[in-house]
């Protein structure tokens, strides 16, 4: 049993992705979206609570927000609608941290 | 893959609405079916045919209806949620004495119980909100 977990807040608006980071479980997906994707930013204070998770960013909000895939958190994978549509597929529940 | 889709956010306000939207249409495009669109909360002013955007920006509204149209999708508007924010169809404006209606095509308005069925038909619930 997997879950998918959304965060859709910055790091920094909010305790969202601090409480899916400690909450998900090493089989747990953690899919950034919104200004989730400034979660995900290297070197920023939430950076190491990516450690060893499996964490993805929604390409086209990552653009929207003028970054790109060298400012990420190595290991952190990009996907589009269609690999967010995938990710609720492949996980047996979404919790979306609101 | 059935899922259902809750909105919890109006247009234009963060990106709720537009991150629903996309998702729906991926979905929708990769074969999955989409058992219901539930608007909530501010989400019922997705369902109001009055906006007039600036032409040079996304009409949220118009672009629910289209997908709905195609798809022929169930987008359904939580009553409570409606009469407070003044989403009006037909039905209301008879019961509660409205003069006018706004609700926008391809949209109803029914109650919550509507999204506990969505959840229950469906394999995942994806709820979109700020």
């Amino acid at each position: 049993m997997t879950m998918l977990h959304l965060v859709n807040k910055s790091p920094f608006d909010g305790s969202s992705l601090n409480t899916a980071t400690s909450i998900m479980k090493p089989d747990d997906a953690l899919l950034l979206i919104e200004d989730g994707v400034y979660g995900a930013i290297k070197n920023n204070t939430s950076a190491a609570k990516l450690e060893g998770k499996n964490v993805s960013v929604l390409g086209p909000d990552l653009a929207a927000r003028g970054l790109s895939e060298d400012k990420l958190v190595d290991g952190v994978k990009i996907v589009d609608y269609a690999g967010f549509v995938d990710m609720v597929e492949s996980n047996d529940k979404v919790q979306s941290w609101l | 893959m059935k899922f259902t889709i809750q909105v919890n956010e109006g247009p234009y306000q963060h990106q709720a609405s537009d991150s629903a939207y996309h998702f729906t249409k991926a979905a929708l495009e990769k074969g999955h079916k989409i058992y219901r669109v539930f608007f909530y909360h501010d989400g019922v002013n997705n369902g109001t045919r009055l906006t007039t955007p600036p032409q040079d920006d996304r009409n949220i509204v118009n672009r629910w209806s289209e997908l709905g149209k195609e798809y022929d999708l169930d987008m359904v508007l939580c009553v409570a949620a409606a009469q407070r924010r003044g989403i009006v169809d037909d039905g209301e404006a008879q019961r509660n004495g409205k003069d006018a209606t706004n609700i926008a095509p391809g949209f109803r308005i029914s109650g919550l119980g509507q999204l506990i069925e969505g959840g229950v038909q469906s394999d995942r619930l994806i709820v979109f909100g700020d």
